[in-house]
């Protein structure tokens, strides 16, 4: 039986850290030659020089276009690139764009060698997804509890209450208008930044 | 009557603007729809939203249908246009090495003659000539192909065309990948404020009518449903009659800095909308009649012999068969459905759906719909040739 080549992987991402969490779920026990490419500026150059059999691409990434070149290769020595999405089954192709994740395979490789690739890779981009909302909503909570916080500050100092009792003119404050408390707090700090 | 919603995918450049003041200004809500606008980080991502059903109907890049109905490029399923969104818009500009060199050797950078700017440009190159585009298949792309090969430019090996994604063009100059650009407003005027490259010309004095963007929505959608669709067309008609009032771009400004559509300075912004374009970093300015066109001149609708142009320039750059090309093109414009969605609105169209492109060399009156007479623009190439299709 001729040796099967380890499939050459590229994976389209400037964070080192994203990088890293990637390639880690494609490294696990197989096979696979995987190249991580960071520079966007000659993606294209960069990426027919490895010639993979798949590229990987996180779908927010804005540079995603540059690859949409390689789908016209046409030189003796290039292989074209077909968006993965176009042939495979339907269902790991909704998967891939629900993750968030845009694969190029090159023409001719069959499903059954990308498809392992695939469902790792999906795999981590929703893991990935989940962690970015978790972040955003943790900065959120924290902003907010600032806010709250310098609110509470002022009330005090200007009313001469205690903390306890600032929150609570907060919150009364807040549902008499129907607003969040965190709203209510950010009207305040920047209502007494204005007045100086 | 509670709207319904319809998901809308774009990307940032001021040519979503009739999308978002569809929404924004209540012409979807005139016609029971809520417009969810979602912005996409690319061409090919708004394409495959809209391919794989996450959007109803897109911005898109009048190319992309016409290339795809040729099978050429990524992307599943077909998609067709039901309306043109804008003509012109784009700008062409080049690195501040380049702009040197062009003015040392007497170019005046008027942002005006084709002709002129383009034989200093290539009069100025040293080596290949690279110069950035959007995407493989965009109007940018066909004008700079267009333009530098009919002033016969030496060989396709001295001119690299390149995809760069419009709000990564200055950092290209910076990495010393692109010599020049081709790119939507604003993100010209973006390379220009960043200091690393002067405008030369607006597409518009290449093709001074080119079909920049169209409303795409996946093949056969439009005709299953004729009444949802009806109601975006008209919705996206009206936003675009409103734009091409004068008097609203500025307000229209405004709407399209916010931080959800392009998130950029209003100022940077109207320059286009204003047609009052800073080329350099040192502030000159230039003013140009008709930058971009939203309604008038009958705008959006999507003529076939646009389409079959299109078709015809990409099926001779790739060796495709050309007559089949212009006619699977002309294919996915689809003027019909547009024609009978704007039926009700006691709105006119041109009588025909077919025209020699560049015929006009100054704004004609023509035969239309309903047997009177309407205004189309000015649409002549540079090089004033004309362009037949054949069709009829």
């Amino acid at each position: 039986m001729a040796m099967v080549q380890p499939l050459s992987v590229v994976v389209v991402e400037s964070d080192p850290d994203r990088a890293r969490f990637i390639v880690d779920a494609l490294v696990d026990g197989t096979d696979y030659k995987i190249h991580v490419v960071a520079e966007r500026a000659s993606l294209a150059r960069q990426i027919a020089q490895i010639r993979p059999d798949l590229v990987l691409v996180d779908v927010a990434d804005p540079s995603r276009d540059i690859i949409e070149e390689l789908t016209l290769a046409s030189g003796p020595l290039e292989r074209p690139v077909a968006l993965f999405v176009d042939r495979s089954d339907a269902g790991l192709s909704t998967a891939a764009i629900e993750a968030g994740l845009s694969a190029y395979v090159v023409d001719g490789l069959t499903s059954s060698r990308v498809k392992p690739v695939m469902e790792a890779a999906i795999a981590r981009f929703h893991l990935m997804q989940r962690m970015r909302t978790e972040l955003a909503e943790t900065k959120r909570a924290l902003e907010e509890r600032k806010v709250i916080d310098r609110a509470k500050g002022l009330l005090m100092r200007a009313r001469g209450i205690t903390e306890d009792e600032a929150y609570s003119l907060l919150r009364k404050a807040a549902m008499d208008q129907n607003k969040r408390l965190a709203e209510v707090a950010a009207a305040l700090v920047t209502a007494a930044s204005l007045l100086g | 009557m509670r709207a319904t919603t319809l998901d809308i995918g774009f990307v940032p450049l001021i040519d979503a603007a009739p999308l978002i003041a569809a929404q924004e200004m209540g012409f979807a809500a005139e016609e029971g729809l809520s417009l969810t606008l979602r912005r996409a980080p690319s061409w090919a991502s708004a394409r495959d939203a809209l391919t794989f059903g996450q959007v109803d109907a897109a911005h898109m890049l009048a190319p992309i249908p016409v290339s795809m109905a040729l099978g050429l490029g990524g992307g599943g399923a077909g998609l067709e246009a039901i309306s043109v969104l804008s003509v012109n818009g784009t700008v062409v500009g080049v690195s501040t090495d380049l702009a040197a060199r062009m003015r040392a050797a007497g170019h005046p950078f008027d942002f005006a003659d084709a002709t002129a700017a383009g034989r200093a440009l290539i009069a100025a190159g040293e080596g290949p000539l690279r110069i950035g585009v959007p995407f493989p298949f965009s109007m940018h792309a066909e004008l700079v192909f267009y333009w530098l090969s009919s002033l016969g430019h030496p060989s396709p090996q001295s001119l690299i065309v390149r995809t760069v994604p419009p709000s990564l063009m200055a950092d290209a100059i910076r990495a010393g990948e692109i010599d020049a650009f081709c790119v939507g407003e604003p993100w010209g005027s973006k390379v220009v404020e960043s200091g690393m490259g002067q405008l030369l010309l607006p597409g518009a004095a290449v093709w001074a009518f080119a079909p920049e963007k169209v409303l795409a929505t996946r093949s056969g959608w439009a005709a299953s449903e004729p009444e949802l669709s009806g109601r975006l067309i008209r919705a996206v008609w009206r936003a675009g009659r409103w734009l091409d009032d004068a008097g609203e771009r500025s307000l229209a400004s405004e709407l399209l800095a916010r931080r959800e559509y392009l998130d950029v300075s209003p100022e940077l912004i109207e320059r286009a909308m204003s047609g009052q374009l800073a080329i350099s970093p040192m502030g000159e300015t230039r003013r140009v009649h008709r930058f971009i066109g939203f309604h008038d001149g009958a705008v959006s609708l999507p003529w076939r012999s646009q389409a079959a142009w299109i078709g015809g320039q990409i099926a001779a750059r790739m060796g495709l068969d050309r007559d089949r090309a212009m006619r699977d093109a002309a294919a996915v414009f689809r003027s019909d459905l547009h024609r009978a969605a704007l039926a009700s609105t006691g709105s006119d169209l041109p009588a025909a759906s077919v025209r020699i492109e560049g015929a006009l060399t100054a704004d004609t009156r023509a035969p239309s719909s309903r047997g009177g007479e309407i205004k189309l623009c000015r649409d002549v190439f540079f090089d004033g040739r004309r362009f037949d299709s054949g069709f009829s």
